[in-house]
């Protein structure tokens, strides 16, 4: 019985009946120690009963030995945000034994490997000991397997007192091993000695179990933000990827590789039309994405706060020659080297200005895994459209854990390649208009035409410059010239908001109490909103997806008189970005913001909202 | 290109243009720049070798050197990008269009300081494409100052004595496995058009360290970097002519002994005429004892240091389509619905 689940949250005291789908499990090993199979077995075996799940990785910046935890949610009324109490531990890991003890929920469960000796000092708490060891020993595993199979032993052992069905279990790591038998038996032969250990040997006395579902995962995958980024990319013809590694965005471009045999084989003749390629640094990543989308190829690059800071020169020359590419920034907690494997929106403000000099950016803030894959295409179409760079402002908790997600869409419409001019448009477009200049406002949309290297037309060239230019592309320092194309570009930016995914609005009708949230902190603001609405509080929700601000933004301000703006960081850079944007709204936002590198949780998000509202009252 | 020689007229080359095609805008560098020489080769090599305009893609970084591309090609794609940072613009633009040529020009502070690592990764990954340092020991744009190659113990009016000794462009790019080192000097013209043409055709990244100077902050008679240096004390390793593909070479021109030929990608040959020195360029080893031999003597040493014309370049390893990437249609970009309902399928 989670704490903060809506049926549960509001004095619901100690649940006398069986709490069916709908608690939260951790899962303490060691850091490298294989887990990572055996959390998501049980993850997926549950998702394919039709239980709404979500799964969360909170690991160290190493790479072995320190601890480690995994927390599956079950919500059987689809509740994807982190929770901050478990009601059922599986600690395989002696050295954080006795923490794990205080995240247990009174009447909740420890299962715990019996070779760690340590006192459970908790007696409202109901303790099953696992014997890993011994069915190791017996299970016919190679000594250098032993470890990582031992994770299966508390598979098997859970997922027989929950009542997860063995055959689900099968069928996710039939998914895992891709169907590798050999692979797929040794592993069930433990799980099932497991759970046939688990029924002989241990008696039920927690109330927790688990029932197949209908209705609530139809139509649903399980995947990742990064994964489902790069898909999205390679669907909206992408072409070109210079990267370098870093935690958290490091599998987004990995996905590329991975995903590219399958994708971006040109049916026709066996070769590529896509190319990845592993700079030096974050500065010759961005460097080459710039290149090649002047160049007229679908570019993109993903890194995070560290990277970011490098590609800000880079970038600051997109924004003023003009250069179309894509930017994901898979977040993590800054300042600085900060919390490298933990997550945070932490970068609003900086992409907004990222730059020297007078300079707007382009964001995209994916709110879910499916949009990770929408925004995969999008941004590529918004990029090229409008002719500056885009920011995709992903997180380590959207990009890096398991979400249960809608499946990927198929893009609504086809690739928006802008307005480029190959040789004939040079002559209609000149036929027409009479001229022709690289950074001339045809259409009085501020978007100018552009030509890219290859085009054999004798005009078609141009000298790109980080310079001051003309609407000819000439080197100029004439006062009037600097300030009629900066100006351009900024109507040019504002206009762009035409081609930018709408905020999204869940009201029940008009409450005086508006909520304002981005990107991966909705799912906790969803769930708050449903707790205080069970409480009599209604809310309004408004999730931006785009920077810069649609009107529909400042229509939402106007329209509440308390705004309660939610984000993951310690100033509440959305909050300043809207107050910059609407300072005659300021004094009706009110920051609901902290950052400790974990997802906020629906009920930090309630208890600040009802404090604040109590002042008001 | 390759018409047999037909009466045409005589001011254009063999595809129809002029000189001035290949032109570009009026330099603003100083009067005597070494750089407006180069820039003055590149429109030579180019109107002989007959490319057109189009199918070559400028780039730069930052500091004089990087100016420079306006002064030439009017008519080709050119991108400045960012100090030290031309290199990785180049690798991603030229991956749009494999086929065109890529020229970048940096110079010392914009390569061997703020761009060594752009450099040396260029280099490594052997990308198709001339890179000529305009080398003048000095950071001209900022009035002055010493760069990496200044020689030690050189004295200029505001910094007092250098105390370093110099990074050597040519060692450099030697130890990174450059496929093409050469060095010149913008006071043998001939030499260096000669070496550009060369440097143009070889599939693979082509450094051309060029002694640049700059008669303003940096001329002094003693210096390596200056005029009268080099005029009296250049040491070509070979004379160096460049013979296009398809015509023939015409050995009896060469008494002195047989010539060194090195066959190029594209069929053009280096013919390479022995004179003090016995250099073969496509010995790594020997191209290293040279250069260290220069350092020693402290002797400006010019032509072509090492060449290795059969590494394959960064593109050939992608496996990528024939035709340019930046001209294919949406239908060969954006995979097909079914290919969407196997990855969902893969996900439940």
């Amino acid at each position: 019985m989670s704490d903060e689940s809506p049926s549960h949250a509001i004095g619901a005291g100690v649940q006398a009946g069986p709490v069916v789908n709908d608690f939260c499990i951790t899962i303490s090993t060691v850091n490298g120690s294989g887990s990572a199979t055996a959390n998501n077995l049980l993850l997926r075996a549950l998702f394919r009963m039709g239980i709404p799940v979500s799964g969360k990785n909170i690991f160290p910046s190493n790479i072995q030995g320190l601890p480690t935890w995994y927390t599956i949610r079950l919500s059987k009324d689809g509740y994807l945000a982190r929770l901050e109490k478990d009601d059922i531990v599986v600690a395989m890991n002696p050295a954080s034994f006795s923490r794990e003890m205080d995240f247990i929920l009174p009447g909740g469960v420890l299962f715990y490997a019996d070779d760690i000796k340590q006192e459970i000092t908790r007696t409202d708490i109901i303790a099953y000991p696992m014997p890993v060891k011994k069915l190791i020993k017996d299970a016919d595993v190679a000594p250098n397997m032993r470890d990582y199979i031992a994770n299966m032993v508390y598979v098997g052992v859970v997922g027989q007192m929950l009542g997860i069905s063995l055959d689900e279990l099968y069928a996710a790591l039939d998914f895992h091993f891709k169907g590798k038998k050999k692979a797929i038996d040794s592993n069930f032969n433990v799980i099932k000695a497991a759970a046939d250990w688990a029924a002989a040997n241990l008696e039920k006395k927690d109330p927790y179990r688990v029932e197949r579902m209908t209705g609530m995962t139809d139509d649903c995958i399980m995947a990742d933000g990064n994964t489902s980024a790069a898909l999205g990319a390679l669907f909206g013809g992408l072409q070109f990827s210079g990267w370098y590694p870093i935690t958290p965005a490091t599998s987004l471009a990995e996905s590329l590789n991975e995903y590219l045999p399958m994708l971006r084989k040109d049916p026709q003749t066996g070769k590529y039309t896509c190319i990845v390629v592993q700079s030096e640094d974050e500065l010759a990543a961005i460097g080459m994405t710039i290149g090649a989308g002047w160049a007229g190829l679908r570019s993109m690059t993903s890194t995070s706060g560290p990277g970011l800071s490098l590609m800000s020169e880079y970038l600051g020359l997109a924004y003023y020659a003009e250069v179309p590419c894509v930017v994901w920034d898979v977040q993590r907690v800054g300042p600085s080297t900060g919390l490298p494997t933990r997550t945070q929106q932490g970068d609003l403000t900086q992409v907004y200005f990222n730059g020297h000099g007078d300079t707007q950016f382009v964001m995209l803030i994916p709110g879910s895994v499916n949009e990770c894959f929408e925004f995969g295409w999008r941004a590529l179409d918004v990029a090229e459209r409008v002719q500056t760079p885009v920011i995709v402002m992903s997180d380590l908790d959207l990009g890096m854990n398991q979400w249960m997600t809608k499946k990927f869409d198929y893009p609504d419409r086809p690739l928006d390649r802008g307005k480029i001019l190959w040789e004939e448009d040079i002559d209609a477009l000149v036929k027409e208009n009479k001229d022709w200049g690289r950074y001339l406002d045809v259409d009085g949309d501020g978007i100018p035409y552009r030509t890219v290297a290859g085009n054999k037309h004798p005009r078609s060239a141009y000298f790109a410059r980080g310079t001051g230019h003309d609407e000819y592309g000439k080197y100029s320092e004439e006062p009037e010239v600097w300030e009629r194309v900066l100006d351009r570009i900024a109507r040019k930016i504002q206009n762009s908001t035409a081609y930018l995914p709408a905020p999204v609005l869940t009201s029940d009708g008009k409450s005086e109490i508006g909520i304002i949230v981005s990107g991966s902190a909705e799912p906790a603001v969803m769930e708050a909103r449903d707790q205080l609405k069970h409480k009599g509080v209604a809310t309004d929700v408004l999730r931006i997806r785009s920077i810069p601000f649609h009107d529909e933004v400042k229509d939402f301000l106007r329209d509440h008189q308390r705004v309660y703006v939610v984000e993951l960081n310690r100033d509440g850079q959305m909050g300043q970005l809207l107050t910059i944007n609407y300072p005659e709204y300021a004094t009706r936002l009110f920051k609901v913001a902290h950052t400790d590198g974990l997802a906020l949780t629906a009920k930090w998000v309630r208890e600040t909202i009802e404090a604040r509202e109590e002042k008001v009252s | 290109m390759t018409n047999p020689v037909s009466v045409s007229p005589a001011n254009v080359n063999l595809v129809g243009l002029s000189r001035s095609d290949y032109r570009g805008a009026a330099s603003t560098l100083c009067q005597g720049c070494g750089h407006n020489g180069i820039a003055s080769q590149i429109v030579a090599a180019l109107y002989e070798m007959n490319l057109i305009p189009e199918n070559v893609v400028k780039f730069s970084g930052i500091g004089c050197s990087s100016k420079s591309p306006t002064y030439f090609l009017s008519r080709s794609f050119g991108f400045n990008g960012l100090h030290g940072r031309m290199p990785s613009l180049a690798l991603g633009a030229l991956a749009a269009d494999t086929s065109l040529k890529g020229i970048g020009v940096s110079g010392d502070g914009d390569s061997a300081s703020i761009g060594m690592g752009q450099f040396k990764h260029i280099i490594r990954r052997n990308v198709p494409m001339v890179y000529i340092v305009e080398n003048n020991g000095v950071y001209g744009l900022t009035k002055g100052q010493f760069s990496a190659t200044a020689e030690k113990g050189l004295t200029l009016k505001k910094q007092g004595v250098n105390q370093f000794l110099p990074v050597d462009i040519c060692a450099e790019a030697l130890v990174a496995n450059a496929t093409f080192v050469a060095r010149s000097f913008a006071g043998d013209p001939r030499q260096l058009k000669e070496l550009l043409k060369a440097a143009i055709s070889h599939h693979g990244i082509a450094i051309l360290d060029v002694i640049s100077p700059c008669v303003t902050f940096h001329n002094q008679d003693n210096s390596i970097h200056s005029y009268t240096f080099g005029k009296e004390h250049e040491i070509p390793l070979h004379e160096l002519s460049y013979v296009p593909a398809r015509e023939d070479i015409t050995v009896e021109d060469y008494e002195e002994g047989a010539p060194r030929e090195v066959t190029l990608h594209d069929g053009s040959t280096i013919v390479l005429k022995k004179l003090d020195k016995d250099h073969d360029p496509t010995n790594r080893l020997q191209a290293a004892m040279v250069l260290e031999e220069a350092r020693r003597k402290n002797e400006l040493i010019t032509g072509l240091i090492y060449i290795n014309p059969d590494e394959p370049s960064f593109f050939d390893g992608y496996g990528l389509v024939e035709e340019p990437l930046n001209r294919l249609d949406d239908s060969r970009l954006r995979p097909g619905r079914e290919a969407l309902d196997q990855l969902n399928a893969m996900f439940m």
